[in-house]
């Protein structure tokens, strides 16, 4: 496989969301408005990158029988990192994900790259592959948030497209994030049986 | 003693761990297929949780306090849970073959169900005491027990339903959620 296809697999053939279900929990909880899934994504992001790079230059170096301890610890480092960076740097951000910021550990997601690609691949794929599946999982997370924004309060990014009477704020509240990430599945299921 | 009774009705039907925080939703979307397999996942989730709540809010007081070392909470968090989700899993190994064989393949899974390290994070956050910790872990360990549960009674009813081919699986369990999250948001006026 080339090089440019590690960094595109992620995007959309393994978008580790929508095609691999993975990660959902924060993918639920912090959609709701278009900055919060932008600052999660590159929080996440930056965790994949770090914990990928590291892993794979230290994968002939880490015994068999402990890697996921190792893997678990490496990603916690980084999650700590960013966590106390974006403390100092984008404050209200810090506050608006909260606990999902720690919950960055237990992302499927980043020890599942870890396993199946950091620790069998040198530094230069491991790193696209981290950035592919970075921006793919940040393109589904601005996807879901956009359809719970725009219809639950009206708004993108800030920019009021519906009245506020018209907003329906059950897509904000929790059931909204279900449905959603629900029918966009249910609409890709559709649309891969047709092509296929 | 209000307190607690409050702590346990916020913890079980208004902040429901999976309907309304979002945590431990890969469990409550891949182990809700089976009744049997769903209470196995709830009796050992439920265990995990309340040791971990006890054990990491022993570690942070003890430990992380005292030191002023509150950054490596995330890191210390997480190694506690794996060790324990690996020592129970060992014990119940040794002591209890039956029940190590029906719990067997979730026990591995739990170590990275955000809802233990969750819980344990929110325990500290509120600045709760021991007793309050223990309500707290296992309030949300039976709201987590709960929705598990009612999700696989209505997901082995679905078996038998129509449902259209591209919504199979995944996408219809995660509509079903989002009506019974609707139905657990009624529960917002309790208190």
């Amino acid at each position: 496989m080339s090089l440019l296809q590690e960094f595109t697999k992620g995007i959309i053939k393994e978008n580790p969301l929508f095609r691999l279900v993975l990660g959902t929990c924060p993918s639920l909880a912090i959609t709701t408005s278009v900055d919060n899934g932008l600052g999660m994504g590159v929080a996440f992001t930056g965790v994949l990158l770090g914990s990928n790079i590291v892993i794979s230059a230290m994968r002939k170096i880490i015994p068999d029988s402990i890697r996921i301890p190792v893997y678990i610890v490496v990603i916690a480092s980084f999650v700590t990192m960013t966590d106390l960076l974006m403390h100092a740097y984008t404050p209200a951000m810090y506050k608006a994900l909260g606990i999902f910021i720690p919950l960055i550990v237990v992302n499927c997601i980043i020890i599942g790259r870890a396993e199946a690609f950091a620790n069998r691949n040198s530094i230069v794929p491991s790193v696209l592959d981290a950035l592919g599946m970075g921006v793919g999982f940040t393109l589904a997370l601005v996807l879901l948030c956009t359809f719970r924004e725009v219809l639950g309060a009206g708004t993108f990014l800030g920019f009021r497209l519906l009245p506020e009477s018209r907003a329906a704020i059950m897509m904000i509240l929790p059931p909204g994030g279900f449905v959603t990430l629900g029918c966009i599945l249910g609409f890709l299921n559709k649309m891969q049986s047709k092509t296929a | 003693m209000q307190d607690y009774f409050i702590i346990v009705i916020s913890a079980v039907l208004i902040n429901n761990i999976v309907l309304s925080q979002f945590l431990g939703i890969c469990p409550f979307l891949g182990v809700s297929k089976k009744l049997s397999a769903a209470l196995g996942m709830g009796a050992a989730v439920t265990f995990v949780l309340v040791l971990a709540g006890l054990l990491t809010w022993f570690f942070q007081i003890y430990i992380l306090n005292p030191f002023n070392i509150g950054y490596m909470q995330t890191v210390a968090f997480i190694l506690i849970i794996g060790a324990l989700v690996q020592f129970v899993e060992m014990v119940i190994k040794k002591y209890s073959p039956g029940l190590y064989k029906a719990l067997g393949i979730y026990l591995p899974l739990i170590t990275t169900n955000c809802a233990v390290l969750g819980v344990a994070i929110l325990n500290i956050q509120k600045d709760f005491s021991l007793v309050k910790t223990l309500v707290h872990s296992t309030s949300h360990a039976v709201g987590f027990s709960l929705a598990l549960i009612l999700m696989a009674g209505i997901r082995e009813r679905l078996e038998s339903a129509d449902i259209p081919k591209c919504m199979e699986g995944v996408p219809i369990s995660l509509v079903i959620a989002s009506l019974m999250s609707i139905a657990f948001l009624g529960f917002s006026g309790l208190i």
